[in-house]
């Protein structure tokens, strides 16, 4: 044993001498924390161990993933579904995007709520909002290469959207597609910048990052009342260090340590189950129902809601350019107010700015899920039939012959797409379940044949016929028990 | 005493040397990836004239999905499935035809036609177009795009164009 020991520290010392490794090693794990460090400090090992997951598992993914319009999604579909632990390691690549984009915002709201930012680490801000952006370009870029529908149209999206930049804004959408359209280079492209040139940059600034973390020091717990105040700081900090400070290995490391260990058991147990599901081929001559993943469903949400303004004006492009320029650009240049309070109970608008940013990113998550403004279609093309209970009247009495084919003509003029009658149907019109209580027949055919308020005119659609018939089967949907005078006198 | 006026002294001779040299050598290098990487912007215009059928195939008053290749070398040859795109093509009587573009005004997502009501559903956002590209409702801005259509020996072409976005 003893010789064991020997022999490993010959060895060390011999590469020592030719590589200085104990130069890094010391710099690296020996150099003093403020002993004030506690679990607030973890996440940003925890994105680090999320990233290198991605990277290993990215290497393993592309020994099989083929890079071409006509092999990428089945490529994909043999690693999901044939490869000997395929389904795992593209599982554990998926979790473990989504684990990096969500530390990433931990990370990011600690330190804003510990004012950590402030001299003399405002780089640390700065490099930190670039690796922000590129995660985010590596999370836009990795859903793409499944090369489904969801891809094929998130690009298209994506284009549009680059497209309504202030007068270059044609040229910045056809570089995204790389041409008139989507094609085979648009993919091509997009694994080169998520394989090689994203990667890249996240290494670089990871590593300026974390120099920086080594150079001036991990920030001390900040206290009430003890503002940052640039000509007293450094000193100050190396007080605490001097007095106060302990070697990052082995006591401020363990933290990082376990954490770490949590973020990759998450990981694992998610994955066992595999990734998300690949979905349909990418195919612009078949119906599509795109749907962007759940770190951009909140962003989907926004567009969704904002659309026309109450003038009638569009405000999408508005929106959709100034909106994140603001944002990217607040993100970038508020670490200029680099003094003064650190401690977040001194800083009751960092809290609210967090809170308000999770709370209405969970909101419009949710919104974005539910979709309450979509039409409803089966399989992307058939709208929802209705419930057999509803095919009688709402006191379960059979219908008349015309209500019968009024039922039948709500769904096949898809009026179930955007109206629920029973419990089938949309959310973006009204609930037509109980409506013969609220609408009497002049007033629905009028609606009908006339539209408006986002439903299309049904007039030059339907024979009058069809109409009456429509109707009549609306008129049966009230309240059981009230009586409906309104379809004795209509019609 | 040296009266001599040196222009530069050595290291400073060395240093603008290698700036030259690292200079000289991005801008040979940096010359194609530069032409890669905006090329796209100079491939040829797709706004061709496409054939999507025989006049005979479309009845008056339907709208049908017609595809149709980008086969002018405006888009890779390799390109699988997305080689390919569709319209949807309205034959209004026996000698009018309109062909819509699939992708919604609001954002471009694939708009889907409903035959019976006669209307176009966006997926993504809610937007509804009636049977004439009209808004109906949601929030698209305009109505649907439309591609020039013409009737040439008894066979139907549409001038397509790069996806369309609304200004």
């Amino acid at each position: 044993m003893n010789g064991l020991i020997k022999a490993g520290d010959a060895t060390y010392k011999w590469l020592d001498e030719r590589l200085g490794i104990s130069m890094i090693v010391k710099a690296t794990l020996l150099h003093s924390v403020p002993k004030s460090v506690n679990w607030w400090y973890v996440f940003g090992s925890a994105v680090l161990t999320a990233f290198m997951i991605q990277v290993v598992t990215g290497i393993f993914l592309a020994f099989t993933y083929v890079p071409s319009p006509d092999h990428a999604y089945s490529s994909l579909d043999y690693i999901s579904h044939h490869q000997f632990a395929g389904n795992l390691l593209r599982g554990i690549h998926y979790w473990g995007a989504s684990a990096m984009v969500m530390l990433i915002f931990i990370h990011m709201s600690a330190h804003f709520l510990t004012g950590s930012y402030k001299y003399p680490r405002e780089l640390q801000w700065l490099t930190g909002a670039v690796l922000l952006t590129l995660t985010l370009g590596m999370a836009f870029t990795g859903q793409l290469l499944r090369w489904n529908q969801d891809a094929y149209w998130a690009i298209v999206v994506g284009a549009e959207q680059a497209a309504r930049t202030p007068f270059i804004g044609q040229w910045v959408a056809q570089l995204l597609t790389a041409g008139p359209t989507v094609s085979g280079q648009t993919l091509t492209r997009m694994y080169a910048i998520h394989m090689l040139l994203l990667p890249g940059g996240i290494i670089t600034f990871i590593t300026v990052h974390i120099y920086l973390v080594i150079y001036k020091g991990i920030s001390e717990w900040p206290v009430p009342g003890k503002p940052v105040d640039p000509k007293t700081y450094w000193a100050e900090y190396q007080e605490i260090l001097h007095h106060d400070g302990e070697p990052f290995f082995p006591l401020g490391i363990w933290r990082d340590a376990v954490m770490s260990l949590l973020v990759i058991g998450v990981i694992a147990a998610l994955a066992i189950h595999g990734a998300t599901d690949l979905g349909l081929r990418a195919d612009p001559t078949t119906p599509a129902n795109p749907k962007p993943d759940w770190y951009l469903i909140w962003y989907f949400g926004i567009l969704a809601l904002i659309g026309v303004a109450p003038s009638g004006q569009a405000i999408t492009p508005y929106v959709i350019i100034l909106a994140p320029a603001v944002g990217f650009g607040v993100l970038f240049l508020f670490p200029l107010a680099n003094r003064g309070e650190r401690h977040f109970s001194r800083r009751p608008w960092a809290i609210a700015t967090v809170v308000i940013a999770a709370l209405s990113t969970l909101v419009l998550m949710y919104i974005g899920y539910s979709e309450p403004w979509k039409p409803i279609l089966v399989n992307a093309t058939t709208p929802p039939q209705l419930a057999a209970k509803s095919l009688r009247t709402t006191t379960g009495q059979p219908l008349s012959p015309t209500a019968l084919k009024g039922a039948h003509l709500i769904s096949v003029e898809a009026c179930t797409a955007c109206h629920q009658i029973g419990s089938v149907g949309g959310l973006r019109g009204p609930d037509l379940s109980l409506v013969g209580d609220r609408r009497n027949a002049g007033e629905l055919i009028w609606r009908i044949a006339r539209g408006g308020d986002g439903m299309p005119s049904y007039g030059n659609v339907l024979k009058p016929s069809q109409i009456h018939q429509l109707v009549t089967y609306l008129e049966t949907r009230v309240t059981p028990g009230t009586a409906t005078s309104s379809s004795n006198n209509g019609g | 005493m040296n009266t001599t006026r040196k222009l530069m002294n050595r290291q400073v001779f060395v240093g603008l040397f290698l700036a030259t040299v690292g200079g000289i050598g991005s801008v040979v290098i940096g010359l194609p990836i530069i032409g890669v990487v905006l090329g796209p912007l100079f491939t040829s215009p797709s706004d061709v004239w496409r054939e999507v059928g025989a006049v005979g195939d479309f009845t008056v008053g339907d709208t049908v999905q017609v595809n149709y290749t980008y086969n002018q070398g405006e888009v890779q040859q390799w390109s699988g499935t997305t080689q390919q795109t569709a319209a949807w093509l309205r034959r209004n009587s026996t000698t009018s035809f309109t062909a819509f573009a699939v992708y919604c005004t609001h954002l471009g997502c694939p708009v889907h036609w409903l035959a019976a009501p006669r209307i176009f559903l966006c997926p993504c956002h809610g937007s509804v177009f009636n049977g004439d590209g009209t808004v109906a409702g949601g929030p698209a801005p305009r109505p649907l795009f439309t591609y020039p259509v013409r009737v040439r020996n008894g066979r139907v072409e549409i001038k397509t164009q790069p996806i369309p976005v609304p200004t």
